[in-house]
């Protein structure tokens, strides 16, 4: 029992990543209906950047630039590149697009900072165990915890109140009448993707000190945020978090007794979902239905 | 005389020249300084995405996870040569036939989806079939693949035909026909007809009384066959597979390679294929960084040339 | 879809655009052209684009090879290395290339062998197995190399020691450690550098049971290697007398260990063996050691490398390993003088790590072989290269250090020590050197039965 509780606490503490991530991918999807198959690679990109940048900013300012440069970066891909499949109504494109812009990013990483793993550190005073018995709880983990709920309370207050919030919202709606009242939307999408792309690499940065560096360390999370977002509900932000936080206790949970089976049975749930609820724990009946 | 016949000319002509130099390959293919297992591996993945492009190109269903059903084909070809019988032409059999049920199984989950949804089905579809192979070390060989058999010599009565390079590559052309001959029956049938209405416009193909649903799953199935029939030679051609040939990544490659010839097009898979697989052979030869360059071409193919490249020529060309 | 996007798609299909299409005007750059008989064919710009496009794809697919191939001598002899230099092992695979690479510009300085210079052609197969075979092929095939080596996942070794079974050809597998490989599918044409993963448990597991006691837990990654590794080490523990506490898989690149470690720690080993490898070693370690669970058990055991040694957090530089070669050998002659050629050719700041070695012995090895044989010849440089006895410049380590002829496994010494905590490269403290014969199972119980053809 004790090590059921164990595991699935355990398990919250991954399905913390999914859920960042799944609220990057979640957003950009439900704006501007763009699968971002390289959501992985800007987490890469946060991670190392904020490596990059720890000698010179300390732990706490490269958390906070590195997520902030993956955004630009995400911005700066989304101008040169996403922006023309806007027209097209196929996803298929958007997909087939950041998949090589994936692999693009990968092999980057891997030719600046070395194929290698890189020794990320996290600040002594927080890698230490909380207490001896629940020894997997440490500062640095209970840190996590804390700035992604403040980060995704913070993104609940922006979509709610802000103005850009309120645009975002109404664009996911109908994006034709938005732009018709005169906001601009390409901003609008280019804006949305750089957050999108801001919690891929915040998801980076945590992530590296946990799981250390490595310029394919996006491809294990991306595919279980894609199923965070079909679980909790395309379209809908606070479904992406619960899909994320869910089966990542239920990883957690099917460790404790079966733990080949630790992986599959995220897509066994996905499977489940989409044939029981097609449209998601929280989402709304959707066009691609 | 109407444009009709000139196009079916140019189309009869490109045909033939096509059937004559895979015919010839071995003895062509030296001279360009290749090697026969890339030919080999080129109609193997030809193959397999003409069978994707059935369901992919012309009924419209974008599967990102038909890997699957090729990794299937190779496991079942290969566990059939280690565990029931050195026999290569049961091993072809089982597996296409294996992937072929898995598809057809499969089917009804996604055959009412669309979209990314339909997408995200046949992707975790594919993932659930990579970590049963990953984790199922004693049957499947885990993470380190599918070791230990080899393609054996066909008998053919009193004749033994050893299955060297070369013959093996005749091998994979037969297959490879008997594919393109069942691709091209369909897709000239009614259902074929069916599945592009359903493509074009799906709503009007209910209103008009058709089961779109069904013909999904039909198409579904199909492809599973073939891409299955095309991952059995391709477990034969290396003596060898492993769960890499089920995962996510080889989809996308797969979709880049219909997308990259033509996907309206019924050889546009082959040519996408032949690019491909040559450019990465090439690329990783010459560069370490041949990650960022095959990224790029799918970047530029999405970005300028959506259509692919048979796709460029002139008019809509749907099935042969 | 919208219902506006909808009605415009079926006004679309019941205007029947698309046969208007080609009587659309033409842009300017059009040419009209009499054809065949009445019909007008048109080359637009679109068509020279295509004719242009299809002109390219077909030079490029058949030009390539015919380009890379070209400049090729006849001269020298070539020698196929298969690593993996993008991937997971990227890091490893490049170790290996390079030390191949000295090992290549030191034969070459002495006129090469058979009065030939060598030639290494290198070939990634990014840790994918199935590309691995297909290099394979290529080198045999295409490039017509006369000897194969590489790999540095077991699963590519078995590969491509299939394939090269298949053609004949000789494979110096430099760094796939599972056992079959010199074991139960060994073949004529297959000799191996590094040591097996029996090996590497006799290598520590004595220390391990004297230094800390014999209750052993074991975190085993999901793969050949970690079977094999993870067997080796219950059985010399089962010898020595100890008690195994149970083991628990983890697959292959999990990120999260903390259930495993969970589960490790309620068991109160008196040793944690971490077999896991590369970055899975890591990613464990690391979280042992923010777990605080050094401090409540010695954790080792397994393989460990400079290149994940490099990576390893302040925290985290702790615990017991058996590494395959180390390059602070004060006592053993030529190390130095190896290191310091070492870093005249990478002046990158590195230092030769086990791999490097893997890859300077494996050439070092065939050219010898060659020479001895005086004949590439596959099956006479296999004969060669059984008892081969590598010279003190080339094994770097004391010992006796030859390939046992049952097996075909080099009897590399192991290197047993702990993990220091410092800077790169002074990470790890040798305890002591074991001879690699001393280590290995007796060939009769490895499960090799070489099948040299008649």
């Amino acid at each position: 029992m004790e090590l059921l509780l164990f595991n699935a606490f355990n398990g919250l503490l991954q399905g913390v990543f999914y859920a960042l991530m799944a609220l990057g991918l979640a957003l950009i999807l439900s704006l501007s209906s763009v699968i971002n198959m390289a959501h992985g690679g800007f987490l890469v990109i946060g991670g190392y950047l904020a490596f990059t940048l720890t000698p010179h900013l300390g732990f706490w300012g490269a958390l906070v630039v590195g997520p902030l440069l993956a955004g630009v970066c995400g911005l700066v891909a989304e101008q040169t590149m996403i922006r023309h499949l806007y027209k097209r109504s196929d996803p298929l494109y958007s997909l087939l697009l950041t998949f090589g812009l994936a692999l693009i990013i990968q092999d980057l990483a891997r030719t600046v900072w070395g194929a290698e793993g890189l020794p990320s550190a996290v600040p002594e005073y927080l890698d230490q165990p909380l207490s001896s018995t629940y020894f997997f709880i440490t500062g640095y983990r209970v840190v996590i915890l804390g700035i992604t709920a403040a980060v995704a309370i913070g993104l609940y207050l922006l979509i709610r109140y802000s103005l850009l919030g309120i645009r975002i919202r109404a664009g996911t709606r109908d994006l034709e009448t938005v732009a018709a009242l005169g906001v601009n939307i390409y901003q609008l999408r280019a804006l949305n993707f750089g957050i999108g792309c801001f919690f891929a690499g915040l998801a980076g940065v945590l992530a590296s000190g946990v799981l250390g560096l490595t310029p394919t360390m996006g491809e294990s999370l991306l595919m279980p945020s894609f199923v965070a977002v079909i679980v909790g509900g395309v379209g809908s932000l606070s479904g992406a978090v619960l899909g994320g936080l869910l089966i990542g206790v239920a990883a957690g949970i099917t460790t404790t007794y079966y733990p080949s089976a630790s992986e599959a049975v995220i897509y066994f749930i996905m499977l489940v979902v989409l044939a029981i609820r097609p449209r998601g724990l929280l989402g709304k009946e959707s066009i691609f239905e | 005389m109407n444009l009709q016949t000139a196009w079916a000319q140019r189309r009869y002509g490109f045909l033939v020249l096509l059937w004559v130099a895979l015919l010839t390959v071995p003895y062509w293919l030296g001279y360009v300084g290749s090697y026969s297992a890339l030919g080999s591996k080129i109609l193997v993945y030809g193959l397999a995405t003409m069978g994707l492009n059935l369901l992919f190109g012309f009924t419209g269903g974008l599967s990102f996870g038909q890997a699957a059903y090729f990794g299937i084909g190779a496991y079942g070809a290969g566990m059939t040569l280690k565990y029931i019988a050195p026999s290569t032409p049961l091993a072809i059999l089982v597996g296409a036939l294996a992937a072929g049920l898995a598809a057809t199984i499969l089917g009804p989950l996604l055959m009412r989806r669309r979209g990314i949804y339909f997408a995200m089905i046949t992707i975790a579809i594919g993932q659930l079939f990579y970590f049963v192979a990953v984790r199922w070390n004693n049957v499947t060989g885990g993470e380190d693949g599918l070791a230990g058999f080899e393609r054996q010599p066909i008998h053919f009565g009193h004749h033994l035909l050893v299955l060297d390079q070369i013959n093996f590559y005749y091998l994979v052309l037969f297959c490879f026909t008997i594919g393109v001959v069942i691709m091209h029956t369909v897709l000239r049938s009614p259902l074929g007809h069916a599945w592009v209405g359903i493509r074009e416009n799906r709503r009007r193909m209910e209103f008009l009384g058709v089961r779109t649903d069904l013909y999904v799953w039909a198409s579904f199935a199909i492809a599973g066959l073939i891409t299955g029939l095309a991952g059995t030679l391709n477990a034969l051609l290396f003596n060898f597979t492993s769960p890499q040939d089920l995962h996510w990544i080889l989809s996308g490659d797969f979709v880049m390679m219909v997308v990259l010839g033509g996907m309206r097009n019924f050889w546009g898979p082959l040519v996408g294929t032949v690019i491909f697989v040559v450019a990465q052979d090439y690329l990783s030869s010459i560069t370490n960084n041949w990650m960022s360059f095959i990224g790029m071409i799918f970047v530029a193919i999405v970005l300028l040339f959506p259509k692919g490249l048979l796709g460029m020529v002139g008019r809509n060309s749907g099935a042969p | 879809m919208t219902i506006s996007r909808s009605l415009f798609a079926n006004a679309f299909l019941f205007s029947e655009v698309r046969c208007n299409h080609a009587q659309r005007t033409p842009t300017r750059s059009t040419i009209r052209l009499r054809g065949f008989g009445d019909m007008s064919a048109k080359v637009t710009r679109r068509e020279v684009l295509k004719a242009s496009l299809w002109a390219g794809a077909g030079a490029f697919a058949l030009g390539a090879p015919a380009i890379l191939s070209f400049g090729r001598d006849e001269q020298p002899i070539k020698i196929g290395d298969i690593d993996p230099l993008t991937g997971t092992y990227a890091a490893e695979g490049e170790s290996q290339v390079r030390g191949a690479k000295m090992a290549i510009a030191e034969v070459n300085a002495k006129g090469g062998v058979l009065g030939r210079p060598l030639q290494l052609v290198v070939e990634d197969n990014a840790a994918n197995v199935g590309l691995s075979a297909q290099k394979a092929h290529k080198l045999i095939d295409q490039d017509k190399v006369a000897l194969l080596m590489g790999t540095v996942s077991s699963a590519a070794s078995l590969s491509v020691s299939q394939v090269a079974h298949q053609q004949g050809m000789v494979y110096m597998c430099t760094g796939g450690h599972t056992d079959p490989v010199t074991g139960s599918q060994c073949h004529w044409n297959t000799f191996r550098v590094c040591t097996t993963t029996y090996m590497l448990a006799a290598g520590l597991a004595g220390t391990l049971f004297k230094k800390f006691g014999g209750k052993w837990y074991f975190l085993t990654p999901d793969y050949a290697f970690g079977h094999t590794l993870q067997d080796s080490y219950e059985k010399i523990l089962k010898k020595l007398g100890g008690t195994n506490l149970g083991s628990s898989l983890a697959p292959l690149g999990t990120t999260d260990y903390s259930s495993y470690l969970i589960k490790a720690a309620s068991t109160k080993p008196d040793v944690l063996v971490m077999l896991t490898d590369g970055q899975d070693r890591i990613n464990s370690l690391k979280q042992a050691a923010q777990f605080g669970l050094f401090k409540k058990f010695a954790i080792g055991g397994g393989l460990s490398e400079l290149e994940v040694l490099r990576a390893l957090p302040p925290e985290a530089q702790t615990g017991w390993a058996c590494l395959e070669w180390w390059w602070d050998q004060p006592s053993t002659p030529h190390v130095k003088e190896w290191v310091a050629s070492y870093k005249n050719a990478n002046p990158d700041g590195s230092y030769p790590s086990a791999r490097t070695w893997f890859g300077y012995a494996g050439l070092h090895s065939l050219a010898m072989a060659v020479a001895r044989a005086k004949s590439l010849e596959p099956k006479q440089v296999a004969r060669a290269l059984e008892g081969l006895e590598l010279p003190p410049e080339i094994k770097l380590q004391p010992n006796r250090v030859y390939f046992r002829a049952a097996d075909h496994q080099l009897m590399s010494s192991e290197f047993p020590g702990e993990v220091e905590k410092g800077s790169y490269p002074n990470l790890f403290k040798v305890s002591q050197i074991i001879a690699g014969d001393t280590a290995a199972l007796p060939a009769s119980e490895t499960g090799c039965k070489l099948d040299y053809p008649a």
